[in-house]
């Protein structure tokens, strides 16, 4: 459906024809009257990083806040379209939203750790859905903080309140909860710009070896960041889908004047 | 381990135990805080309807002149109102004359001359004080002020007066010490805390930028009060006001003790009189006859209505304050 | 070149205005320790170890004021677990699921009113309620009546308490499945509690000093009871027949029921400050 899930890759590799884990078909998203979103499709291909870039207010959080469904908590927030989750339609109304947050998770901006200890913070999660021994849930929460790259700087505290962790062993919290519930998907809302330089490094290390395992989408505004993580890229503007192709060649010849704007660093 | 496999999405296939148990218990809780919710909108009903109720026999009786007649007989069982919304407007107005330029004073002192290391001390003390119970206002009052009064203020009053046309029957003996306008002076300094702390948390909002520009010009500190606070905050101060009225309206204990309990409408500030409330405490238990008991309610009922429509246009005035800021 | 009279004339006005507020909270500050210091000197004075043993006596007797204080401290308990829950699950119902519901201001707005209403009309309600259909004063009308007061003060700080726990928050566990309930217990609740805790803490402390929704629910009582259907003694109760009285015994012990039941209500809202301000650090 898309050139780029056929298009050979900046090096001489063989032609990959990736699967679709998510695809976004004629997506219109409405702020009440006011229109955020129009008709966007585009794909995220399976164990892949997609980034999505553009000025502010263009609506990559909104596309990305609609992949989860969480804003089903604003009444006046409403989508229109089709978002497909290997072929099930994730808009319709009928649809389990406490399963399908269990198989597509989200990295919030500011890191959120729950008022409880660094333990129970992933644990919350796993027990959410399933029944699990103690001793199975040590091994649980031991998995999910070694994944986030974590265990070594917090297994000596474990029983400790997670709001004591610095910014960056926090947000990497945070992405261990997320995966401790072992989802599919894993959207990432600007993870790293309330995050120093260092903890950005090892956020993004992190998100290079989860690549392997998970579908990543990622919204940053570091258009630098972009094309050091991911292997496809949206660019967004004013609501609309721009352009979406692989990273290399949206950040080396990009096909509309507006993406090649943007990446010169002309506005936004 | 590929969990996903079998994490259906459709909301009737195959979901764990613990989801389906977990839904049940969402819409239980959910359910049971709405209707917590509901209880608070009930209450209100409830009252009215409960104190119509227990109105109607003597309204049924003196019909709605009730509320304007001078009368209270319990040995003839003949009653009306209009003693105790005399009392309870007249030391309401005497506690509000007193307490708003003195809450307001305080208020410009606290947040524009008070020397910064002792504005929260201060502060502090102030609100700690608004939540000192009234009974203790009210048995200072009987001990203390009334006294005190009588001994000293009351008889150089009304000795200064006595020749004067309209004061000197404003300001008549003998002095009891107790009466409207020691009770009127209680119910100033049990709103006073109250009214300054509003008053006080209004005059915060007022952004620093704008006090500093006018600073800045070569205002004195009351010029920038008057120009920039005060009609910056005009609206927030009336419903601080407002507010105060209707605690001072309906207050009890700290008037009951200090306002005499005679049911007359005197001219003298100094005679005795009675409030609404201070009527229903002293009279509800010893009321015999279910007139006596069904008027006393239509008192309460007078004074709930009263006290809501102060209440309520206060809330008005400040949720559209909260609305609009800078005007 | 600056017009001399005129510059001094606002001088002139700014300092009387300036003398004016400085001496009106010099004249407030005065007379509020006034008041306290009449009360605690009347109160320590009547203040003695028998005032904690022995019961309220009859007049011109000595005595103590054990029923009351007994008797407060069951009515006050009493009415905050049955008022305390109501009001928080109210306002998580506000601040949580009934969010954008139109429901919602209007409840606001009523328990804003009921919240400043005068506590005798609460009294009076009871009284038809509860008082006329049982027959008799008790203790059950009493705590009904404190607990209609508690409702607005918990409600209402609880909302507000919830409403600031950032919404990032509540979507991070959302975004996790987590059901809505689950969301407020664990997280919710959580990162409010000191606040909600606050809550109540100031509600206790108000409805420790009411008298007048007392006087016609509760009534007093002489005696040791805790008989929960017949009328119990309360320390305000207890203060208002006995200062009310023309017998010097019973004018003591008012004012040292006076001095027990200020500091009580002091303590509670200094520590209610505390935890407040501990929320606030977090």
């Amino acid at each position: 459906m898309f050139e780029g899930a056929v298009q050979t890759m900046s090096s001489a590799e063989a032609p990959v024809r990736m699967p679709e884990k998510v695809t976004v078909k004629g997506l219109n998203f409405f702020y009440g009257k006011a229109q955020a979103l129009f008709d966007v499709s585009m794909p995220l291909y399976g164990r892949a990083v997609t980034a999505i870039i553009g000025p502010s207010g263009c609506g990559k959080s909104t596309l990305l806040r609609v992949l989860n469904r969480i804003y089903d908590l604003y009444p006046d927030q409403r989508a229109e379209g089709a978002v497909l989750l290997d072929g099930t339609n994730i808009l319709d109304p009928r649809l389990d939203l406490n399963v399908l947050r269990s198989r597509i998770g989200m990295v919030f901006q500011k890191p959120t750790p729950f008022p409880m200890t660094i333990y129970d913070n992933i644990a919350f999660g796993v027990r959410l859905y399933e029944r699990v021994s103690a001793a199975d849930m040590d091994v649980r929460v031991e998995t999910a903080l070694r994944r986030a790259a974590l265990w070594d700087e917090v297994k000596d505290k474990l029983r400790q309140s997670g709001l004591g962790l610095s910014g960056g062993q926090q947000q990497r919290l945070c992405i261990a909860r997320t995966i401790a519930v072992n989802p599919e998907v894993i959207l990432m809302d600007e993870p790293c710009s309330a995050l120093d330089p260092i903890s950005t490094a090892r956020v993004e290390e992190l998100i290079d070896e989860l690549k392997s395992q998970y579908t990543i989408a990622i919204v940053t505004h570091n258009m630098q960041q972009a094309a050091r993580v991911s292997s496809q890229t949206a660019f967004m503007f004013l609501g609309k889908l721009v352009e979406f192709g692989p990273t290399g060649m949206i950040f080396t010849s990009p096909s509309d004047s507006r993406t090649q704007d943007y990446i010169t660093g002309r506005f936004g | 381990m590929n969990p996903a496999a079998d994490r259906s999405l459709a909301r009737h296939e195959g979901i764990a135990l613990t989801q389906k148990r977990v839904f049940t218990v969402d819409r239980l809780f959910h359910v049971f805080t709405y209707l917590s919710a509901l209880a608070a909108l009930l209450l209100l009903v409830g009252v009215i309807v409960a104190l119509i109720e227990g109105s109607l026999p003597a309204l049924a009786k003196f019909k709605f002149g009730f509320f304007f007649r001078d009368m209270w007989d319990p040995v003839k069982e003949d009653f009306g109102a209009l003693a105790p919304l005399f009392g309870t407007l007249v030391t309401a107005a005497i506690a509000m004359i007193i307490a708003v330029p003195v809450g307001i004073g305080i208020a410009i002192f606290l947040t524009e001359l008070c020397p910064r290391a002792l504005r929260r001390p201060i502060g502090i003390a102030i609100e700690l004080l608004a939540g000192v119970p009234s009974i203790i206002f009210g048995i200072w009052g009987l001990f203390v002020l009334a006294p005190f009064l009588q001994k000293n203020v009351q008889p150089a009053l009304i000795g200064a007066f006595e020749n004067i046309p309209v004061l000197s029957s404003l300001f008549a003996g003998p002095p009891y010490g107790i009466g409207i306008a020691t009770a009127g002076l209680i119910l100033a300094i049990m709103v006073l805390p109250f009214v300054t702390a509003i008053t006080r948390d209004v005059f915060q909002t007022v952004p620093a930028m704008q006090k500093e520009a006018a600073y800045g010009v070569g205002c004195t500190t009351w010029e920038v009060v008057r120009h920039i606070v005060i009609p910056h905050t005009r609206i927030g101060i009336l419903g601080g006001v407002m507010l105060g009225l209707g605690r001072a309206l309906g207050e009890t204990m700290a008037v009951t003790f200090v306002i005499g309990n005679a049911h007359e409408i005197g001219t003298s500030l100094f005679g005795p009189g009675t409030t609404i409330s201070a009527t229903i405490a002293s009279e509800f238990t010893e009321a015999v006859g279910d007139l006596y008991t069904s008027s006393l309610i239509a008192l309460g009922l007078l004074l709930f209505i009263v006290t809501f429509i102060v209440l309520a246009c206060a809330r008005l005035l400040l949720m559209r304050l909260s609305q609009r800021p800078g005007l | 070149m600056m017009n001399r009279a005129l510059y001094a004339r606002r001088r002139m006005v700014n300092r009387i205005i300036a003398a004016l507020s400085t001496g009106a909270a010099a004249l407030g500050i005065l007379v509020l320790a006034l008041v306290l210091a009449t009360l605690f000197a009347e109160g320590f004075a009547g203040l003695k170890l028998s005032t904690f043993t022995e019961m309220t006596p009859p007049p011109g007797n000595s005595g103590g004021l054990l029923n009351a204080i007994a008797g407060s401290l069951i009515l006050t308990g009493a009415a905050t677990l049955v008022g305390a829950p109501l009001g928080i699950f109210a306002g998580t119902y506000m601040a949580e699921y009934g969010r954008y519901s139109r429901l919602t201001p209007t409840i606001r707005f009523i328990n804003d009113v009921l919240l400043s209403a005068p506590s005798i009309v609460i009294g009076l309600f009871v009284y038809e309620i509860m008082v006329v259909p049982m027959g008799h004063f008790s203790a059950w009308s009493g705590i009904v009546a404190l607990a209609i007061i508690v409702i607005p003060i918990t409600l209402r700080t609880t909302e507000d308490m919830l409403a600031l726990v950032p919404s990032q928050l509540r979507e991070a566990a959302v975004a996790l499945g987590a059901p809505m309930w689950r969301v407020i217990w664990k997280v919710s609740y959580r990162a409010a509690l000191g606040g909600m805790l606050t809550g109540v803490l100031l509600a206790v402390a108000r409805i420790s000093g009411e008298t007048a929704p007392l006087l016609f629910t509760a009534l007093n009582n002489q005696f040791w009871s805790t008989n929960f259907g017949a009328p119990m003694a309360s320390l305000p109760a207890t203060i208002f027949q006995f200062a009310m009285s023309p017998y010097p015994d019973w004018q003591r012990l008012a004012w040292a029921g006076a001095l027990l039941i200020t500091l009580a209500v002091l303590l509670l809202n200094v520590f209610a400050r505390v935890l407040a301000s501990r929320q606030r650090q977090r």
